[in-house]
C-alpha cells in the first residue's frame, strides 16, 4: 500500500515524518563553526550541550505537558556522575557517559512514581522541591562533590583513545556535537511513534486518554525516565568536556534557564531548543561584558513579548507566517 | 534545653507569620482566577524600598512608612492587573509563569538599578530594637511586634471575608467562579480589589521584613520560594490554611537551621515534598491547583 491511499490523519502523520530540505541543512550548518569560527569551539560546544538539555525538557514539557521547574537535577546527577567516575580512574568518556545517562535515568524513573501522580501547581512545586533538594544535598556532602568549591581532579582520557580533549574544544564540539546528533534522531524517532502520539493526547486533554484506554501514568513515567537520561547525558557531557562540575549545574538558575531558552526557541517542535539554545547562548556571550543584573533584565522583557506576541516561540511564529505566505500564494 | 526550644518555636513562628503576610494575597488570588502570579515578591520588594526611600531620604518615622508600603505595593498591583494579567487569565499555567517570572526578573533589574545590589539599612524605633524578659526567656521585641500584627491582619481578613457583603462575594468566586458570574457578582471587579489587597499586604509584608531578613533586589526571588511553598502547602484560596503553613514551614526552617545547620535549607524542601506528597491540594485546600 502506498501513501498516496491513504486518507487525511496518516497522510499528516506520513509527512511529519518525512525529512524536510531545511532540516538537513540545518545540521550541515552545525558544522559550519569548524571553519567559519574555530575560535569559538568552547563556545559550540556549550550550545551542543544546552540545546541537548533543552531537547530533554522539550520531550516532557513539549510533548507531554510535564511542566518541571527542577530539570537541572538530572543535568546535575549526569554532571556529577561522570565527573565522579573519571574522579576515581574511569576516565573513558564513552562508558562514562553511558553510566552517568543510566545513573540519571534510574533516579528519573524512581521520581517519575511521583510526578505521574500530580499535575499544574502541585507538580510545579514538586519538581522545583525535588530539584532544590538535590542541590542541597550535594552542597552539604562535600566530601563526595567537593561543596561549593565544586568537583576537582577530573581526568579524562582520549576519546576513542586517540582524540585529546584539546584547549579549543575542536574534539569537545565534535564529541558533543555527535551525541546531540545521535540522541535528537531518536527523539524524532520517539516523538512520531505511536508513543509520541499518545504522549501529544496527554498533552492536549489527559482526561479523555484514559478515556480510550491510554495508561496515562506509564506513559508519563517513561518519557520522564528517557527525559532523565537525556538531561543526565547532558550533563555527562559538560563535565566530561570542561573537566569540572559546579554546584551551578543543579541550581534553580540552570532550570529556568533552560525552560527559557526552550519557549524562547518554542516547545513541542524539537529544533526549538537548539534554536533557542544558539541565540541565548550566542547573546550572553556577547553581552558578557555589561552587568549580569541587566542581562536579565532583556530576558525577562524577552519572556514577556514572547509569552504576549509569540506564544509558540521563535518557531511557532516563523512556522505561522509561512503557512500565512502559503495561504496567499495559493 | 527547654528555653532554646521555646526560643526557636518563638523565632520561627515570628518569622512564619511574615511568610504568613507576603503569602496570604497570593493564595487568595491563585485561588479565585487561577492565576499563577510568581511576581507576588516584586510587589512585597516595593512595598520594602518604598519604606526605605522614605525613612532614610525623607525622615518619615518607621510606622508612617508602613501605611504608605501598603498603599504603593496595592497601587503597583493592580496597575499591573488591570493593564496586563488580565490578557492572560485564560493562558495555561506554563505562560503564566514565564510571564510573570519575566517581571520578577525585570523588577530586579530595575532595583538593582535604582539601588545598587547592597542591602538596604532600617531604622526601627529604640522600643522596637530590645527584647523582654518573660519566664526566663528572651523575646525580640521586633518579632513580638510581628505576631501582633499578623495576628491583627489576620483577624481583620477572616472577619472582612465571614462577616461582610464583599467577603461573600470573594468566597463565592473562589468556590465556583461561574456559578458567581451566573449569580450577578462582577468577578473581575472583586478580584481587582482582592488583587490590590493581596499586594498591599506583601507590600506591608516587604517593609516589615527588612529588620528580619534585610533587603536586596534579589528579595523577590529568594523569597518567591518560600511564598510558593505556604501556598502549596497552605492550599489554595485558604486563609487558614495559609496561616497554618507559614507557621508550619516558618518552623522547621528555623527548627532546621538551628538543630541541623549543616543541612542548610534541606528540611524546608523536605517538609514541603512530603507535605505535598500526602496532601497534592494542600493541608486545607479543597481542589487540586
Amino acid at each position: 500500500m502506498s501513501g498516496a491511499h491513504l486518507a487525511g490523519p496518516h497522510r499528516y502523520l506520513e509527512a511529519q515524518v518525512r525529512w524536510r530540505r531545511i532540516e538537513i541543512a540545518f545540521w550541515f550548518c552545525t558544522l559550519l563553526p569548524f571553519v567559519l569560527t574555530p575560535a569559538y569551539l568552547q563556545l559550540a560546544s556549550q550550545i551542543a550541550i544546552t540545546a541537548l538539555f533543552a531537547l530533554s525538557l522539550d520531550l516532557i514539557l513539549g510533548y507531554a505537558g510535564i511542566v518541571s521547574l527542577g530539570h537541572a537535577a538530572f543535568f546535575g546527577l549526569g554532571a556529577y556522575a561522570a565527573g565522579l567516575l573519571s574522579k576515581h580512574g574511569w576516565g573513558e568518556p564513552l562508558s562514562g557517559l553511558v553510566i552517568a545517562s543510566a545513573i540519571a535515568a534510574a533516579v528519573g524513573y524512581a521520581m517519575s512514581f511521583i510526578i505521574a501522580r500530580f499535575r499544574h501547581l502541585a507538580l510545579i512545586m514538586i519538581t522545583l522541591g525535588l530539584g532544590l533538594l538535590l542541590h542541597e544535598a550535594a552542597n552539604s556532602a562535600g566530601w563526595l562533590t567537593g561543596g561549593a568549591d565544586g568537583l576537582q581532579g577530573i581526568r579524562m582520557r582520549p576519546l576513542l583513545e586517540t582524540f585529546r580533549f584539546d584547549l579549543y574544544g575542536r574534539t569537545a564540539y565534535v564529541y558533543s556535537l555527535a551525541v546531540l546528533f545521535l540522541l535528537f534522531l531518536a527523539a524524532r524517532r520517539l516523538i512520531h511513534s505511536p508513543f509520541g502520539l499518545a504522549l501529544r493526547g496527554i498533552r492536549e486533554n489527559a482526561v479523555r486518554m484514559p478515556a480510550i484506554g491510554a495508561p496515562n501514568r506509564a506513559h508519563i513515567r517513561k518519557i520522564y525516565t528517557i527525559s532523565a537520561a537525556v538531561a543526565g547525558a547532558a550533563g555527562a557531557l559538560l563535565a566530561q568536556t570542561t573537566s569540572t562540575v559546579s554546584l551551578e549545574t543543579l541550581s534553580f538558575q540552570r532550570s529556568a534557564d533552560v525552560l527559557v531558552i526552550l519557549i524562547l526557541g518554542g516547545a513541542g517542535r524539537l529544533y526549538g531548543g537548539i534554536l533557542g539554545a544558539i541565540i541565548y547562548l550566542v547573546a550572553r556571550d556577547q553581552f558578557s561584558g555589561i552587568n549580569p543584573q541587566y542581562w536579565y533584565f532583556w530576558i525577562g522583557l524577552l519572556l514577556v513579548a514572547v509569552v504576549m506576541f509569540l506564544p509558540n516561540g521563535i518557531l511557532g511564529g516563523l512556522a505561522r507566517l509561512a503557512a500565512r505566505r502559503q495561504e496567499k500564494r495559493s | 534545653m527547654f528555653a532554646s526550644l521555646a526560643g526557636v518555636l518563638f523565632d520561627g513562628f515570628a518569622y512564619g507569620m511574615l511568610l504568613f503576610l507576603l503569602s496570604v494575597g497570593l493564595s487568595v488570588t491563585l485561588g479565585m482566577m487561577n492565576f499563577v502570579n510568581l511576581a507576588h515578591c516584586s510587589f512585597a520588594m516595593v512595598g520594602g524600598y518604598v519604606t526605605v526611600t522614605l525613612a532614610n531620604s525623607f525622615g518619615w518615622p518607621f510606622f508612617a512608612t508602613l501605611p504608605a508600603a501598603f498603599l504603593a505595593a496595592a497601587a503597583a498591583s493592580v496597575a499591573l492587573e488591570r493593564t496586563l494579567y488580565r490578557r492572560l487569565y485564560r493562558a495555561s499555567d506554563l505562560d503564566q509563569c514565564l510571564f510573570t517570572i519575566g517581571i520578577v526578573f525585570i523588577s530586579v533589574a530595575a532595583a538593582a538599578y535604582l539601588y545598587g545590589t547592597v542591602q538596604q539599612p532600617i531604622n526601627t524605633p529604640s522600643w522596637l530594637r530590645g527584647s523582654m524578659q518573660f519566664m526566663g526567656m528572651n523575646f525580640g521585641a521586633y518579632r513580638l511586634f510581628l505576631v501582633i500584627i499578623a495576628l491583627a491582619v489576620t483577624v481583620i481578613l477572616v472577619l472582612a471575608l465571614e462577616a461582610t457583603r464583599f467577603g461573600a462575594q470573594v468566597r463565592a468566586a473562589v468556590d465556583n467562579q461561574r456559578m458567581a458570574r451566573g449569580l450577578g457578582i462582577d468577578v473581575d471587579r472583586v478580584f481587582a480589589v482582592t488583587f490590590a489587597l493581596g499586594g498591599g499586604l506583601a507590600g506591608l509584608g516587604g517593609a516589615l521584613a527588612i529588620e528580619i531578613v534585610g533587603l536586596d533586589p534579589a528579595f523577590a526571588f529568594t523569597y518567591l520560594v518560600y511564598v510558593l511553598i505556604v501556598v502549596a502547602v497552605g492550599g489554595l484560596g485558604s486563609i487558614g490554611g495559609s496561616f497554618v503553613a507559614a507557621a508550619v514551614i516558618g518552623i522547621s526552617d528555623m527548627a532546621g537551621k538551628y538543630y541541623f545547620p549543616q543541612l542548610g535549607a534541606f528540611v524546608i524542601y523536605l517538609v514541603m515534598v512530603a507535605l505535598l506528597i500526602w496532601r497534592p491540594a494542600g493541608l486545607f485546600g479543597k481542589r487540586q491547583a
